[in-house]
């Protein structure tokens, strides 16, 4: 398993200063990839307009929408900018998409939020035929376009994985429930009679040092999460505040078989980058891989 | 802080105790409709992880209900004049009246105010008086129908018959009967405690041939005293608040709302062949006493810890009960397995236990289990049998050596239909792993019915002779006597595609295509070319082409073909509605739709040795309304056999791209399952298994005779 770092894109006080810095160090390592979120109706950064300046200001590390809602953008112009995006950075660049659950998000964006799921099917059966073709450039620099993978719970959420993606991202918690939907990924999957085994990712939340920075993590999470109403307690619950949390957090997604896990900041502060690279020291840096 | 709860059943009372005994100064109040004599119920059953999280809780109610227990260790299960004994579950059972007053006098001891005679017809007016509202009045809920909209519930009722009765007839352990009557199949499951449980269950149908809708209480005791009059041994039958139910099953999408939390099965029911709603209602209340020990006062951020701790093993007991409860309304099918294998059919039902976890509990029944399987199908029997997947199986005059099968995913790197060398030697790495049965992936029988331009083909004399050469090497290198199958398939209308790699089912650009042929011309996907409607040549010369592959498979030395029927590609799509609109024989009613997929069947059974064994993959569902039905992959299922079709491997979906499938990794071993015992027929089983044991327990069980095998480590050389 690898670990990759969220950028702090989503919070208060990310400027441009803080995500270039963030993701400069974390080219150094030890952290394999670089997560951002998504959200329209939010006071954050465009996920993919982040990753385009950290492209310029990294070389090794890999670039993650981790997830971005897809029906929210237009089929070509999302599939051009992810292109560009995987030019800039010289083939750096995964795609995480799913649904977004947020209506708001939806009615800002001018999509019927009952149709996000057919528009995210003809979606993703679209974007590799605009990779591959001429009529919308530029040519990706990976093979057949950016990886994709794509994230939810429900039989669709499977049923796209097997069919168009090339891996799973998982929305969050223990790494038990993790373990549950990797392999309902892995049994769609090969259902789908697609070669290899699907890439799975998964994804949790840090707020590293005193009580008050766990504390300060726990309200962006509650603010961040505010429209599922009672269940962001227990996003916010589940937040790793103590370098114990963390490892233990990390070695269990290890055993469950999770590829790539990518913690993302709470807190915007420089410091928190130091305190997750100095809890995780290089075992997860991607360096063994073979 | 005052909490008032709702309902003076196990779990309301000891929420209460708890609450009470970790928060002195707090004012608990329990209302409870009925007087406290209340004795309505039989007994209830712990098992041991209940019991040691009862004794944290509260030592001393643990140590009086401990003191009124029974325990018992072992499963019996009698069957058709059989009998079997399973030991090591460790259960123990106490009445409910008995574990109501000792949790009622414990309560009154920490200062718990307990109202019995209390009937609260509006929660609202409580709610608006006390910090925490606790929903603890069980399957009819008060609370839970008052917020409805907050809780979200989803109730939904299963299809059999049961009804709850005791008798003093002592049973010493859990008693599982099932008999055969005039009127259908009964199920018995009885327990001890200072009276005995005995729940009697039966399908509606039986339930109906018997009478019960109309015979009254007095009639049906005596029904049922007669008929296990073995069982009761004199002693009669009792009944409180006699009734005849289906079981209801209720979820919520939420168990607090406010300061209102659900506890035990106002908040959700388990079928009772699992576990009690009692056991369950009381680790509620433990987690819920914890959610308040972490959180304080702070009501919000203690429900949801409780609800957060609580979910995810409701959910997966949930999950098991269902499964359970599936078992026991569809026993019927099950009654063509031998009584030792029903007996481990029913032990596993679950997917709780499995066959390594019936080991630990009981070592010599699985090893009588084992010898009694290496023994039922001819093999001699040894002082030491080994595991049911090295169980040999006979097909035809074939003999799979073991239960596991291999195979490979589409492979995209063959040229004009010739496999690569690369894909050669992945097959014969498979086949030094050793399976039972190695397949290869789909091979063309056309070029036209290829998937994609590197799709392997048996369609030219190079293409035998490379298969010939791999089948060569497998024997001689494979550990066991691995049974090595061609499947064969045209993909209709599901070829000239892009590999694989990046995705299903997206067109090749015109200029690389070839013309796709299909019952009729409806195009796969919305950007898929529209294909030929076969007319009458284009199905001869398929069918000959199928005949020409099966024929030089058994010139290549393979000993099995397994004829692809399922999955969208030509022979699926003749049975599908979605694919076939024609007005020919060969669409509109179901038995014209089979009829192609049946004369290539037939034509191929024709040519292939009698000695070699041939399968065909069929679709189980197309996962579409207006799809192919379950129901009539059935009949189809029953004509094959028929015909002369030795193995059924069992698919689903990818018919059509509108498809509202069901992903898990028990869906296609639950369709295995289903057609095994009810067409009786060998199936392979197509679900993601990983484990040796999971191919023990579905082997074993009779839910599979072939499973197909992913072991989560590579394969060495890749």
């Amino acid at each position: 398993m690898q670990v990759g770092i969220g950028l702090p894109n989503t919070l208060d006080g990310a400027d441009r200063e803080l995500i270039l810095s963030w993701a400069r160090w974390a080219d150094e390592g030890p952290f394999t990839s670089l997560g951002v979120f998504d959200r329209l109706c939010y006071h954050g950064l465009d996920p993919v307009a982040t990753l385009a300046a950290c492209a310029s200001v990294t070389e090794e590390i890999e670039l993650a929408t981790t997830i971005i809602a897809g029906p929210l953008r237009n089929n070509a112009a999302l599939a051009k900018k992810a292109a560009t995006l995987d030019v800039l950075s010289n083939g750096r660049l995964t795609l995480g998409m799913a649904l977004g659950a947020r209506k708001d998000d939806y009615d800002a964006a001018g999509v019927e939020f009952g149709k996000r799921g057919r528009l995210f099917d003809q979606q993703l059966a679209e974007l590799r035929d605009y990779w591959e073709g001429d009529d919308v450039g530029p040519d990706p620099v990976q093979e057949g376009g950016p990886t994709i993978l794509v994230g939810g719970d429900s039989d669709n959420t499977y049923r796209r994985v097997g069919r168009f993606a090339d891996g799973y991202i998982h929305g969050g918690g223990p790494p038990r429930a993790f373990a549950r939907q990797a392999e309902r990924a892995n049994a769609a999957w090969t259902e789908c009679e697609r070669p290899e085994t699907p890439a799975v990712w998964g994804h949790g939340y840090y707020a590293l040092g005193d009580e008050d920075v766990a504390e300060k993590g726990r309200e962006y999470l509650l603010d961040y999460y505010e429209f599922t109403g009672p269940f962001a307690e227990r996003i916010a619950d589940g937040l790793l505040t103590t370098p114990q949390e963390v490892t233990q957090f990390v070695r269990g997604y290890e055993d469950e078989g999770c590829d790539e896990l990518v913690l993302f900041p709470t807190v915007a502060d420089s410091e928190q980058f130091d305190l997750l690279a100095d809890t995780l020291g290089d075992k997860w840096d991607g360096s063994d891989r073979a | 802080m005052r909490v008032d709860v709702l309902g003076g059943g196990p779990g309301g009372l000891y929420a209460s105790l708890l609450l009470k005994k970790s928060f002195p100064e707090w004012e608990v109040v329990v209302h409870e409709r009925d007087p406290a004599d209340n004795t309505y119920g039989w007994g209830v059953v712990f098992s041991d992880a209940t019991l040691s999280s009862l004794r944290e809780a509260d030592r001393l109610s643990h140590e009086r209900i401990t003191d009124a227990f029974v325990r018992w260790d072992p499963i019996d299960i009698h069957y058709d004049g059989e009998y079997f004994r399973c030991g090591g579950h460790s259960f123990a059972g106490i009445m409910r009246a008995d574990l109501l007053s000792i949790l009622q006098e414990r309560a009154a001891e920490l200062g718990v105010e307990l109202r019995h005679g209390d009937a609260i017809d509006d929660p609202e007016r409580l709610r608006e008086d006390t910090d925490v509202l606790i929903g603890a009045d069980g399957l009819n809920s008060t609370v839970r129908e008052r917020y409805e909209e907050a809780f979200r519930p989803n109730e939904s009722a299963g299809n059999a018959k049961f009804a709850w009765f005791g008798t003093d007839k002592p049973f010493d352990v859990f008693t599982f009967v099932f008999r055969e009557n005039e009127h259908g199949l009964w199920r018995i499951h009885a327990y001890p405690g200072r009276k005995s449980t005995f729940i009697v269950e039966c399908t509606e149908d039986t339930w109906r041939a018997a009478g019960m809708d109309e015979v009254s209480e007095g009639e049906a005791l005596e029904y049922f005293e007669d008929l296990f009059s073995d069982h009761l041994d004199g002693y009669e039958l009792q009944s409180k608040l006699y009734a005849w139910r289906n079981f209801p099953t209720v979820k919520n999408a939420t168990w607090s709302h406010e300061n209102v939390v659900l506890i035990g099965d106002a908040a959700h029911t388990a079928h009772f062949s699992i576990g009690s709603g009692t056991k369950m209602a009381m680790e509620d209340a433990v987690a819920l006493q914890e959610a308040f020990e972490e959180h304080g006062s702070d009501t919000r951020a203690a429900f949801n810890w409780y609800e957060k701790e609580r979910r995810p093993r409701v959910t997966g007991l949930q999950e098991a009960a269902e499964r359970s409860e599936n078992y026991f309304e569809n026993v019927e099918r099950y009654q063509n397995l031998e009584p030792r294998r029903f007996a481990f059919n029913l032990l596993t039902r679950s997917g709780r236990i499995t066959y390594d976890n019936l080991r630990v509990r009981d070592p010599s029944f699985v090893d009588q289990f084992d010898q009694w399987f290496a023994a039922a199908e001819g093999n001699c029997s040894t002082a030491v049998a080994t595991p049911p997947l090295f169980k040999r199986f006979p097909l035809r005059e074939v003999t799979v050596p073991n239960r596991t099968v291999m195979t490979l995913p589409p492979t995209e790197v063959a040229t004009d239909g010739r496999p690569a060398d690369s894909y050669l030697d992945r097959l014969v790495g498979q086949g030094e792993r050793g399976p039972g049965l190695l397949l290869t992936d789909p091979l063309a029988v056309t070029p036209d019915g290829r998937i994609t331009a590197g799709t392997p083909g048996l369609y030219a004399d190079e293409h035998n002779d490379a298969f010939n050469s791999a089948i060569g090497r497998i024997r001689e290198s494979s550990p066991t006597e691995t049974v090595v199958g061609a499947s064969l398939f045209h993909a209709g209308r599901r070829g000239a595609t892009k590999s694989r790699e990046h995705g299903l089912d997206r067109p090749l650009p015109e200029d690389e295509r070839w013309d796709l042929f299909a019952p009729s011309a409806k195009p796969f996907g919305p950007a898929s070319p529209t294909p030929t409607a076969m007319d009458a040549d284009d199905l001869d010369r398929v069918r000959t082409a199928f005949v020409g592959a099966a024929e030089r498979a058994d010139a290549a030395g393979f000993d099995h073909v397994q004829l692809n029927a399922g999955h969208g590609y030509l022979l699926s799509s003749f049975l599908s509605p979605l694919a076939n609109d024609r007005d020919d024989e060969y669409g509109g009613s179901l038995e014209n739709r089979m009829r192609y997929p049946l004369e290539v069947f037939d034509a191929i059974r024709d040519v292939w040795p009698d000695k070699k064994p041939i399968g065909v993959t069929l679709q189980a569902t197309d996962w579409n309304l207006n799809g192919f039905k379950t129901r009539e992959s059935y009949e189809v299922a029953r004509v094959l056999k028929e015909r002369g079709c030795d193995l059924l491997a069992i698919v689903a979906g990818q018919a059509s791209v509108r498809e509202r499938p069901a992903f898990d990794t028990e869906t296609l071993g639950r369709f295995s399952e289903r057609f095994r015992n009810e067409v009786e027929i060998p199936t392979l089983s197509t679900n993601y298994r990983t484990t040796y044991d999971e191919v023990n327990t579905m082997v074993g069980s009779g839910r599979a005779d072939l499973v197909l095998f992913t072991p989560e480590n590579p394969a060495p050389g890749r």
